[in-house]
């Protein structure tokens, strides 16, 4: 009890739960009307028409392209495979490319198991919480699932994430079918929501000094890591930032 | 072997090089979270790395645009993305307010700079 008292401190958990459902089913509901009233729902439709589009100009099949939202379902993943195995690059350099993108999702998942397993949870009902993990759904899920209960936060995240997957599979359709006509300044436009919409997302998410920090580590290693032509770049930025960001938190509460 | 021509041979590739190398990660990080738990300090430096390799690959979008976005100045792109976070700061902390600021920046922006 103490230790709970404890952690409470670093991460106060509001007891009478701000949000309630009253099935799983209702829990799934409940995730994709809140999908649908996030900005992400938005921001995906127009990342995936620009993805849609992109597609069709290196002649890949709609149904290729609808498999790849299905599988992938990450954004810089997607632009990466289609225009690099669209240009003729060596599967081998395809699937690296690919590989480094997709290095951010493993400490967002780890992040997030933990908050949606109960302790009658069975693992294999997390499998699909974790194919589902993309920024979207985790910046969402972070905010949201501890203001429910724990028994009802798998449902919800997966309502969340099938119906940011659905806005994500319209706009690829209809990408798919605009192309042709799509002027070079709205493409520009669409591949700008990616960066613009996770900087402010992780902003708005980051409550504590440490999450701060490590943003703005992140944001000036990135580059200069880049710039320097370091190896897995963005991996390395990453660890270094967010070590640095937690060395200061660390410091500031035993200074407390 | 076309990508484009043959039937099942575009769907082996993108298991191969666009599925697999990025689901390994997600599969990585359901094995590594089975024993922790939820409200540990370790859980607090494994945010911090991904809040940091987020901002490290939005910047590199910024600096190494993709595609289009790269016949954008870069200080445009800069300035969109500022624009964009002071937007949100001011309405706030609104994500619809950062991205809708940030996107008309950028518009007006490459608008401006074509005729400069």
């Amino acid at each position: 009890m103490f230790l709970r008292a404890g952690f409470s401190m670093l991460r106060p958990m509001p007891e009478p739960y701000r949000i309630n459902f009253v099935s799983d089913t209702a829990a799934w509901l409940g995730g994709i009307r809140s999908a649908w009233l996030s900005v992400f729902a938005y921001v995906l439709f127009g990342t995936y028409i620009g993805i849609g589009a992109l597609a069709y100009d290196f002649n890949f099949s709609l149904a290729w392209v609808i498999w790849s939202t299905l599988l992938v379902w990450a954004g810089p993943a997607q632009v990466i495979l289609i225009s690099t195995l669209g240009g003729g690059a060596q599967l081998i350099e395809v699937a690296i490319a690919v590989g480094l993108s997709g290095v951010r999702l493993l400490p967002m998942v780890v992040s997030l198991m933990p908050l949606l397993r109960a302790p009658q949870t069975r693992s294999y009902q997390l499998l699909l919480p974790a194919h589902f993990t993309a920024v979207s759904m985790w910046v969402e899920s972070m905010r949201l699932a501890p203001q429910m209960p724990v028994e009802r936060r798998i449902a919800f995240c997966n309502g969340l994430a099938s119906g940011y997957m659905m806005s994500a599979m319209i706009a690829t359709v209809a990408g798919y079918y605009l192309a042709a006509r799509l002027p070079i300044l709205l493409t520009a436009a669409l591949l700008f929501l990616t960066p613009m919409s996770f900087l402010v997302s992780i902003a708005r998410n980051s409550s504590m000094l440490v999450d701060r920090l490590a943003m703005i580590f992140g944001l000036i290693l990135g580059p200069v890591l880049a710039f320097q032509n370091v190896e897995l770049d963005v991996m390395w930025a990453g660890i270094a930032g967010g070590t640095l960001a937690y060395i200061a938190h660390r410091i500031r509460s035993g200074m407390q | 072997m076309s990508l484009t021509t043959s039937t099942l041979w575009p769907y082996v590739v993108l298991v191969l090089v666009g599925f697999l190398p990025n689901e390994i990660w997600r599969w990585l990080g359901f094995a590594l979270a089975r024993g922790v738990d939820e409200g540990s300090e370790l859980l607090v430096w494994v945010r911090a790395v991904a809040t940091a390799v987020l901002a490290a690959v939005i910047a590199k979008l910024i600096f190494f645009a993709p595609g289009a976005l790269a016949s954008v100045p870069l200080s445009v792109r800069l300035s969109a993305m500022a624009a964009g976070f002071i937007a949100f700061t001011l309405f706030r902390r609104s994500v619809f307010a950062g991205v809708a600021v940030g996107e008309a920046v950028l518009i007006a922006g490459a608008f401006v700079a074509e005729k400069l």
